[in-house]
């Protein structure tokens, strides 16, 4: 290493900071000068300030937990779709990924065959994977064409919100789990094959074993994996925009929709709202990803305890 | 030994458990759910326009045959048509009024045949409608869409691995005041989720006059913090006592970086070559905020754009959504196991 030339180094970092400045950070800056001024208008000095209105206006409810009585309904919709969404996406894909990665773990031939095989959909892009399951779930769809052969009456399944709904969770454990299960593949990998003989010397039930061994040693990688997958599905937007456009009605409208529309889509561009949209968004993944530096860290911790 | 015994023989010599038949079992499951959807769209892409609308549709590209007809713009639909002289020939059918349908044999044009629809049934053949895929060289402006993701996918990725990898050799090869602060500013960068800066982007793309240009889409993303971190730890690797010898040869820190560091960083290269060119690929929600005008539009938003319309012509959409999977399919097979150390060693996808 040398340090003679003491502007070399940033020679070398510039076009990626000045990027990162440009695209990021200063970006960053505007969305809160946004969130706090008002008016159409996309250029910043031409945007008369409002304080917290736009705020206001988003967190002008009744009762937070009924969309219909808040001011702007919506974005109530949407929180409310967006939770429920991320709460049995996280908990069903994870359970999923877990049971995967544990057979996947296990001594089977072929192992990086039906590995890639649960991967694969993770390198589909959104719209092709929406419009994949767009064709199979359409009226004369083929789920249809076995629904009718067993006596299941032929059922839109994008034009109920309930089944929208499951169909919206379904597909996106569909694109989403390999990625997963290999995160948590790695760390059964890396849990000491010493450990099994041991459980085995002792003549421990497969079960014990899974419950007192491996599911314990894997608890950090899985809380992490639980807090990765929140942040993805809190976040999540272009498969579903795709697969439903948020309906039916507002059924499958989640943050960052509600977010696009009201910056981009509608007549009237209300970017304030938008932002402030953005910032309350923030806000949530702030917290989430405090949650899981604490997690990383205790699992440091715990590691250098051991 | 029988074969069955054999077949079930695991590596440690014991035959098959009950649990080892679990596990095979739900992988099959698994790989009927994860494949069998993305056959089902090549399977469909390769049906005609007729036999896509059939209810229930059937598994193999099979459709009503169709032949020309002199005097007919569209090749017409071939039924088995039973004649008044108890006779049964396939004919096409030209038109059809209620129940009488009116059948013409090509070789003859001149001569109508009219029958009762109850008298006929269609004739079915094994074929492959590449008309999908070859139609599409001349409409919706394919080419185009295909030269626009072509291009910012390459571009963008040669950007990256240049950008990225002279910060990662920065961060890794010097010791200067503030290298760490520069690291976790850019590791933070992680953090901040494309949907939040949706807006205020918008406005720095339409300031430096990038709206509707594919370099809108292409700036913004010449710069990750994944691709950073990954060459960095790989750099760090790379022993430093090179480099020292290649400086008491005068060789200057351009050369160093070109020449040494970045030909020993191939193999991290490579996987985020690989990682760069599916992320640009599959991008959706920033070019479209960015791409609004139609000769702009990547497959990806084509695909949207064209899926909403009012009558969706599923043949030819099926066709581009394969041609639009196809490129990712290929990394996929050929350098899987790159992508799954990448992810595993990074842990982002």
């Amino acid at each position: 290493m040398k340090s003679s030339t003491a502007r070399t180094p940033w020679f070398f970092l510039t076009p990626n900071l000045v990027i990162f400045g440009v695209f990021t950070f200063l970006p960053i800056a505007i969305n809160l000068y946004y969130a706090f001024t008002g008016g159409v208008q996309l250029y910043p000095k031409d945007r008369p300030f409002v304080g917290t209105e736009n705020l206001a206006t988003l967190l002008d409810c009744g009762s937070y937990l009924d969309p219909a009585s808040c001011k702007k309904d919506i974005f109530w919709r949407a929180v409310w779709n967006t939770a429920q969404f991320s709460l049995f996406q996280v908990t069903v894909m994870v359970l999923f990924s877990l049971i995967t990665a544990l057979v996947l773990n296990r001594k089977i031939i072929g192992r990086g065959f039906w590995r890639g095989v649960y991967f694969y959909p993770v390198l589909l892009s959104p719209v092709v994977v929406a419009l994949i399951w767009k064709w199979i779930l359409q009226r004369e769809g083929v789920l249809n064409a076995v629904g009718v052969a067993v006596g299941v009456p032929q059922t839109l399944w994008l034009a109920e919100p309930g089944w929208a709904m499951f169909w919206v969770i379904f597909v996106s454990i569909w694109a989403h789990m390999g990625f997963y299960t290999l995160i948590l593949l790695a760390g059964l990998q890396a849990i000491p094959a010493d450990l099994y003989e041991a459980a085995q010397m002792d003549r421990a039930s497969p079960w014990r074993t899974l419950t007192r061994v491996t599911l314990p040693l894997l608890l950090p990688n899985l809380l992490v994996v639980l807090v990765l997958a929140a942040i993805k599905a809190v976040q999540t937007f272009d498969e579903v925009f795709v697969l439903t456009g948020g309906g039916p009605g507002s059924a499958t409208t989640f943050v960052v929709q509600f977010i696009y529309q009201t910056g981009f889509q509608e007549q009237v561009r209300l970017y304030g709202l938008a932002a402030a949209g953005s910032l309350l968004l923030a806000v949530a993944l702030i917290a989430l990803t405090l949650l899981q530096l604490k997690i990383s860290r205790a699992e440091e911790a715990g590691e250098r305890a051991r | 030994m029988s074969p069955i015994k054999f077949l079930t023989r695991t590596r440690n010599g014991r035959s098959l458990d009950w649990t080892d038949w679990m596990s095979y079992a739900y992988l099959t499951v698994g790989l009927f759910l994860m494949f069998g959807p993305v056959l089902w769209l090549v399977a469909s892409s390769f049906k005609t326009e007729a036999a896509l609308t059939e209810f229930p549709p059937s598994l193999l590209p099979y459709g009503q045959k169709a032949v020309a007809v002199p005097g007919e713009e569209k090749p017409k639909p071939v039924y088995r048509v039973k004649l008044p002289d108890g006779t049964t020939k396939e004919l096409p059918e030209v038109r059809r009024i209620g129940l009488v349908a009116t059948h013409v044999d090509p070789a003859k044009p001149e001569e109508f045949i009219r029958v009762n629809v109850n008298d006929r049934e269609p004739v079915r053949e094994f074929r492959l409608a590449t008309e999908n895929y070859t139609d599409l060289a001349g409409k919706l402006k394919f080419g185009t869409y295909l030269w626009n993701s072509v291009f910012i996918t390459v571009v963008a990725t040669l950007l990256t691995l240049l950008f990225n990898s002279m910060a990662a050799f920065a961060l890794s090869k010097y010791k200067f005041a503030g290298r760490k602060g520069v690291f976790l500013l850019i590791l933070s960068t992680l953090m901040v989720p494309p949907a939040i800066v949706l807006v205020p982007n918008f406005l720095v793309i339409s300031e430096l006059g990038l709206l509707n240009s594919l370099w809108g889409v292409i700036w913004p993303a010449v710069a990750t913090p994944t691709g950073v971190f990954l060459l960095r730890q790989y750099m760090l690797t790379i022993p430093d006592e090179l480099l020292e010898a290649a400086r008491m040869d005068h060789a200057s820190e351009w050369k160093i970086y070109w020449r040494i560091v970045l030909p020993l960083a191939a193999p991290a290269l490579a996987v985020l070559a690989i990682f760069s060119v599916m992320w640009r690929w599959n991008d959706f929600l920033w070019p479209l905020i960015v791409l609004s005008k139609n000769e702009h539009f990547t497959l990806q938003l084509a695909l949207n754009a064209f899926q909403g319309d009012l009558v969706t012509q599923w043949n030819y959409l099926l066709a581009m959504t394969v041609i639009t999977l196809l490129p990712v399919t290929i990394v996929f097979a050929f350098l899987q196991k790159y992508i799954t150390q990448g992810i595993a060693s990074a842990g982002v996808k």
